[in-house]
């Protein structure tokens, strides 16, 4: 795959806090991608775990945005700064370059316009961080090649009529399209189904295929 | 105790030969007051009557300003000596960093989880401030004061005018937010307040806290501007203008010289209210409330009497409101809100307002409130991020509209405790 680019170097963090301790692995990954001390907007942050984490662990100044009132309630009790919105349209109103990263955890299947978000998150952002899961990953493949159903796995628990998911793609489809929008890869880990992050060498089918999720880091081009 | 006492009861036949050794007219004994320690009435008057005397010795702490500190109003003119009535609740900690400020909406006042010294009804925000609530006084020392241009003993158009011993009416000059906010810093200044922890109020309230986030962003630790506007839309000055109307239209409203003639546009005013009432509410929460059903009655007559419920419910806010408010006072408050265009002061960008902010900010709008929707709240939450402050932002899922922030609404009161209990954490405050 001479035409990808390389993806950079990746370890997970040491897992010394409670709260590092007991967060999700791809939380990990997303947050030992980000500088300490740096200013951070998380797009989509649900119940603010990330938040914390990054606030908590990496002295991060952590903003949210999130969709659903429970999860800005719950940020909010907690002490997080999180407005109420919607990444498809809110992103819009934010300046350019108002925080060092922005991050997409996990949610970039479930936006209507995937590139205007990614497009945003790299104008708003020095740097974009994007987690999802991967729909390449070869037990999704089999299901719908053998069982010729939509795939359900323990990532993905939704039936195909009532997902909030409706923008699936693969790690290749991901770095195509971190190029359509002149982005450079800065960092990338793929984690197995066991959340182990895969071998930095081994070729990019070899992720696509294996790899349950993916974490990219991307910055602007120019 | 205070109790309401019908026309034409022997309570009223007594309160009677009191009042006119008070001046007070006939027209007002349509209720009266009474205050009573043990059997012994010591006060009648009416409810008019009571709510006149507040203007100018209410039932509150007062502090004075005389000739030397004047208020510097954005009319151009100073305005001494200045009045400002306030209510505390809980105590002030040995750091002085535990205080509160609440800031009320147009009609509302001190106040807060008192009963009322005018209508003898509970505070306008004890569903959230008291021992143990989101706003709590065993915790915070909570400060509410009275605006300037009120009518609960703040200096206002009810106030009197020492240079003529009159009222003031319209020689008063026009109040901002702005002037409000000035005010209030005076009297957290005589507090000896340097930082507030959170500045608090829904509505015209908001637009105060908003206000004091720019004015004095290093005094403001925290921020809580509830369904409120950074500035009047069109609409919200076209509803005002119908209510000032209505006053004005009234032959009693005497071009604001009423109180010198002891008369009141007590119908002006009441229609005033009726439709700015209609503004509290959602179309939801009327429909709810009242639907199409009449009043006491099984068909409609054919008249033009209070069939419907909603006319009786409207009809009863306005007449419950003129007992207690100032028309004067009234045109003022709305005049305030509909110059209130805080980016205005800033060269047209809001962000600019907050630029450098430190303080935490918690804006809260209601879905279903149309007079400062959430669009409004929206653009608030907008300026301030692009200013980089630290903001969270609740639209609250409600069908009761603009009045909500006063009702128990519990997403919105679980969003109250847990912003401040996250900023007492950031200042060091003890938490629940």
């Amino acid at each position: 795959m001479s035409m990808m680019p390389d993806k950079g170097h990746a370890r997970l963090p040491a897992a010394a806090s409670r709260l590092a301790r007991t967060a999700r692995v791809d939380l990990l990954v997303v947050a030992n991608m980000v500088e300490p001390k740096s200013r951070v907007l998380d797009v989509g942050c649900g119940d603010g775990a990330l938040l914390r984490l990054l606030a908590e662990e990496r002295g991060v100044d952590a903003r949210g945005i999130e969709l659903s009132q429970k999860g800005v309630n719950d940020c909010v009790a907690k002490g997080l700064s999180v407005v109420q919105g919607d990444a498809d349209t809110d992103l819009a109103d934010y300046p350019d370059d108002a925080f060092d990263y922005v991050i997409l955890s996990q949610t970039l299947q479930a936006t209507r316009q995937p590139r205007q978000v990614l497009e945003h998150m790299l104008r708003i952002g020095r740097h974009a961080v994007v987690s999802f899961p991967n729909f390449g990953h070869w037990r999704i493949r089999m299901q719908l090649a053998f069982r010729g159903r939509m795939p359900i796995t323990e990532n993905l628990q939704y039936f195909w009529y009532e997902t909030p998911n409706i923008h699936f793609c693969t790690i290749r489809d991901f770095v195509a399209l971190a190029q359509m929008v002149d982005a450079s890869i800065e960092r990338v880990v793929a984690l197995d189904r066991f959340g182990e992050p895969m071998l930095v060498h081994a070729p990019w089918w070899v992720w696509n295929l294996f790899g349950d999720q993916a974490v990219f880091r991307l910055t602007r081009k120019s | 105790m205070v109790y309401l006492a019908p026309e034409g009861s022997l309570d009223t036949g007594f309160a009677a030969l009191l009042y006119n050794k008070r001046r007070v007219r006939q027209s007002e004994r349509r209720f009266c007051v009474f205050e009573r320690y043990g059997k012994l009435v010591t006060i009648l008057q009416t409810v008019k009557a009571v709510s006149q005397l507040e203007a100018d010795a209410p039932h509150s702490l007062v502090v004075r300003f005389d000739v030397d500190t004047p208020l510097k109003m954005d009319a151009g003119v100073p305005l001494s000596p200045l009045s400002i009535a306030y209510q505390t609740y809980g105590t002030l900690n040995a750091d002085k960093s535990n205080a509160i400020l609440l800031c009320h909406a147009l009609t509302g006042d001190q106040h807060v989880a008192n009963a009322h010294p005018v209508t003898g009804k509970p505070g306008w925000w004890q569903v959230m401030v008291g021992p143990g609530r989101p706003i709590d006084t065993d915790r915070y020392f909570v400060i509410a004061s009275n605006v300037v241009g009120g009518c609960m003993g703040t200096t206002g158009p009810a106030s009197i005018n020492p240079a003529n011993n009159r009222a003031y009416g319209l020689d008063l000059p026009l109040v901002t937010i702005r002037d409000m906010v000035r005010a209030q810093a005076m009297l957290i200044d005589h507090l000896g307040i340097e930082t507030l922890f959170s500045v608090i109020g829904g509505s015209m309230g908001g637009m105060q806290v908003l206000q004091w986030a720019a004015s004095y962003p290093e005094r403001v630790f925290s921020a809580m501007p509830i369904a409120t506007a950074a500035k009047h839309s069109s609409q919200n000055i076209a509803f005002h203008e119908v209510g000032r109307q209505a006053i004005m239209a009234d032959p009693e409203w005497l071009d604001g010289r009423y109180l010198d003639f002891g008369v009141s546009p007590t119908k002006g005013l009441a229609v005033a209210r009726m439709a700015a009432h209609i503004t509290y509410l959602s179309d939801e929460a009327l429909q709810r409330k009242f639907g199409r059903r009449l009043q006491d009655r099984a068909a409609p007559t054919f008249t033009f009497s209070a069939d419907f419920q909603v006319e009786n419910y409207l009809r009863h806010q306005g007449a419950s409101f003129v007992d207690r408010f100032d028309a004067n006072s009234y045109l003022y408050v709305t005049r305030a809100c509909d110059y209130f265009d805080l980016a205005g002061d800033y060269g047209g960008t809001l962000a600019l307002a907050f630029k450098g902010a430190k303080t935490r900010f918690c804006v809260v709008s209601f879905n279903s409130d149309w007079l400062y929707p959430t669009a409004a709240s929206r653009g608030i939450v907008h300026a301030l991020n692009a200013a980089g402050a630290s903001v969270s932002f609740v639209d609250i899922d409600t069908d009761r509209g603009h009045d909500a922030f006063l009702l128990d609404v519990p997403e919105f009161i679980a969003t109250t405790r847990g912003f401040l209990e996250a900023a007492a954490r950031a200042r060091g405050l003890p938490t629940a």
